[in-house]
């Protein structure tokens, strides 16, 4: 483009001054507050963040705490289970959804709508659906069937189910989305040529769409990995964490050290872990998605 | 960036190819359509039970079924949560925490559509030295887990005075919508002829006649989405409203778990899912209202996550 100015600072001025909000942000916030937590996990901060070095004492501290091991493992547990309950049904749907059929739009209407819905109005509602008293339970016991047990909620080994029939109410009709975009992105070609040859739908599928829908797979699974390790406000508005500490996740664990109970470097040194295991979703994928070619 | 993958939904997922099935009943379409009415039950079946226990009094539910709908109507609870359920000692109902999320809502929808939407006008017609690495750094922003950054942000709010204010959350709902917000903009933005920008640059039209002449006419639809996607990603903030505002002035959703959650007196179910109801209803009309657009909005915003 034509260029007047001669000074190349003061080229395209306005575009910079645009810009200004962005190179802040960017430059403070994303790159500069995550330096700054990443640096003060490794100090002795509590009520206020002070500058005293105790190297990797917070991170010690971390793994021996029980609460930060069972927030860890419930979300190894429900991030997996969640993974692929989600693709699964989502991809289900997507290839019943795929089928020519009549009402798509109403299907899709009442499948995504519970994503248009907040994580505490998911996890109050099913609180409520799954509670002992009134709910699933009540009504199968009404029914005559008296012994009949299904409390997730109140149960420590099953808590995470209960947590993740209500995720995946959430979640799956937007995986759905996805996966059928990447089953409509196949060239129509593909399937004539597959009719001409005899091959059965199923086998089309398995052989040929789906192998071929693999970068739309690595997106959702992004995607949903990046969204269960924020998992926060369905934890609590379903269950606060509990039986006693049956459902934590890390995120809380970050949230209670940080604002309730006031020692800062615990908060601190939660939260970068939780900043590695993102990058170690991450890191492959920009690896895989970009390849070697440069970013942007 | 991931926009092949994350923008193929748009154009394709609404519409469905081919000629319409003639036969209506055979095994292979009872097994597609039973499965797809099954798991319409599971998507359905909250709704209809938020519904039915809102319109109920308490003795009814507690003799009844959840799923049975009201033998008697009763509007109580909807005007109980609205104007008299309790958060500690205040008991102004949930109509507080409403009106505190629309004061956040519409100067953050504003704000955050206005920024970004300049932000991926420059990235797009004017780059500049390093421009593609602050989008980069940016888009990465979007997968940094909130809680790295939320002391950080703390400090900066306090610093500048807006630490428990509406505008120091306006503020953080505009920082955290960018990255997503200037992808969205960014890759609009660039389907537009180069011809027709350097064509007004001829004429002698500068950076601001150019956006808002040319550039924001013409993409009235993805302004559309933008507010859409902010609209229902705002409003359903949790976190951002419990960490940076004071209790008088929590978001509805907060106050929303602060009554349900709350462990004293009396659970007052049919209160507390009329709350939820109310809560979930702003969402859920842009949802119905907006219908396909809404379908490009996440899958433009999958990055959110």
């Amino acid at each position: 483009m034509a260029l007047r100015r001669p000074n190349p600072l003061f080229r395209n001025l306005a575009a910079k001054a645009a810009a200004v909000p962005m190179i802040l942000a960017t430059l403070v916030v994303f790159l500069g507050g995550t330096i700054w937590t990443v640096v003060h996990s490794f100090t002795n901060s509590r009520l206020l963040p002070r500058f005293n070095w105790v190297g990797f004492d917070q991170y010690d501290r971390l793994w021996e705490s029980t609460r930060w091991i069972v927030s860890i493992q419930n979300l190894m547990i429900y991030g997996s289970l969640s993974l692929v309950f989600s693709v699964g049904i989502g991809l289900l749907l997507a290839i019943l959804m795929d089928q020519k059929i009549r009402y798509e739009d109403t299907f899709r209407t009442i499948m995504l709508y519970p994503f248009a819905l907040s994580f505490i109005v998911t996890g109050l509602v099913w609180q409520w659906i799954l509670n002992p008293d009134f709910g699933i339970q009540s009504i199968v016991r009404g029914l005559g069937w008296e012994s009949f047990t299904f409390n997730p909620l109140h149960d420590p080994q099953l808590v995470l189910y209960g947590l993740l029939i209500a995720g995946l109410w959430q979640g799956t009709g937007f995986v759905m989305c996805l996966m059928l975009a990447g089953l409509r992105g196949i060239d129509e070609d593909i399937w004539k040529a597959s009719r001409v040859d005899g091959i059965p739908a199923w086998k089309t599928y398995l052989l040929i769409v789906l192998p071929m829908m693999r970068p739309v797979f690595i997106t959702t699974l992004v995607i949903v990995a990046a969204g269960i390790i924020k998992l926060y406000d369905l934890v609590v508005a379903q269950t606060s964490g509990g039986p006693g500490n049956a459902s934590q996740v890390p995120a809380m664990y970050v949230y209670d050290y940080m604002f309730q109970a006031q020692n800062l470097g615990q908060g601190f040194a939660a939260s970068t872990m939780m900043l590695l295991s993102v990058l170690i979703v991450l890191i492959p994928w920009a690896y895989l998605e970009f390849g070697g070619r440069k970013h942007g | 960036m991931a926009d092949a993958t994350l923008n193929t939904p748009a154009r394709s997922i609404t519409e469905a190819r081919g000629t319409k099935p003639k036969r209506a009943l055979s095994g292979r379409n009872i097994m597609i359509y039973g499965t797809l009415i099954v798991f319409s039950l599971y998507y359905l079946l909250p709704l209809w039970v938020m519904v039915m226990t809102s319109l109920k009094g308490m003795p009814e539910i507690r003799m009844g079924n959840i799923f049975a709908p009201p033998v008697e109507i009763t509007f109580e609870p909807w005007v109980k949560a609205w104007s008299q359920a309790c958060t500690g000692l205040n008991c102004d109902g949930l109509s507080r925490g409403f009106w505190n999320s629309v004061q956040i809502l519409i100067p953050s929808v504003i704000l955050s559509i206005v920024v970004a939407s300049v932000n991926g006008y420059a990235l797009t017609f004017w780059k500049f030295k390093g421009s593609d690495i602050f989008f980069t750094i940016l888009i990465f922003g979007a997968f940094i887990p909130y809680q790295v950054m939320l002391y950080p942000i703390v400090i900066l709010l306090r610093e500048m005075g807006l630490y428990g204010s509406l505008w120091g959350l306006v503020l953080v709902h505009t920082i955290f919508g960018m990255p997503i917000l200037t992808l969205l903009f960014r890759n609009y933005f660039s389907t537009i002829p180069e011809e027709l920008f350097k064509a007004a640059r001829v004429d002698g039209a500068g950076f601001w006649a150019i956006y808002a002449k040319i550039l924001m006419p013409m993409s009235l639809p993805i302004f559309v989405v933008a507010i859409i996607l902010q609209v229902t990603g705002i409003w359903n903030d949790f976190l951002f409203g419990v960490v940076y505002t004071r209790p008088d002035l929590y978001p509805m959703t907060v106050q929303l778990n602060n009554i349900v959650n709350s462990v004293q007196g009396v659970k007052e179910y049919n209160v507390n899912m009329a709350a939820t109801l109310l809560t979930g209803l702003v969402p859920l009309f842009i949802y119905f209202v907006s219908g396909k657009l809404f379908v490009r909005g996440i899958a433009a915003g999958a990055v959110k996550g």
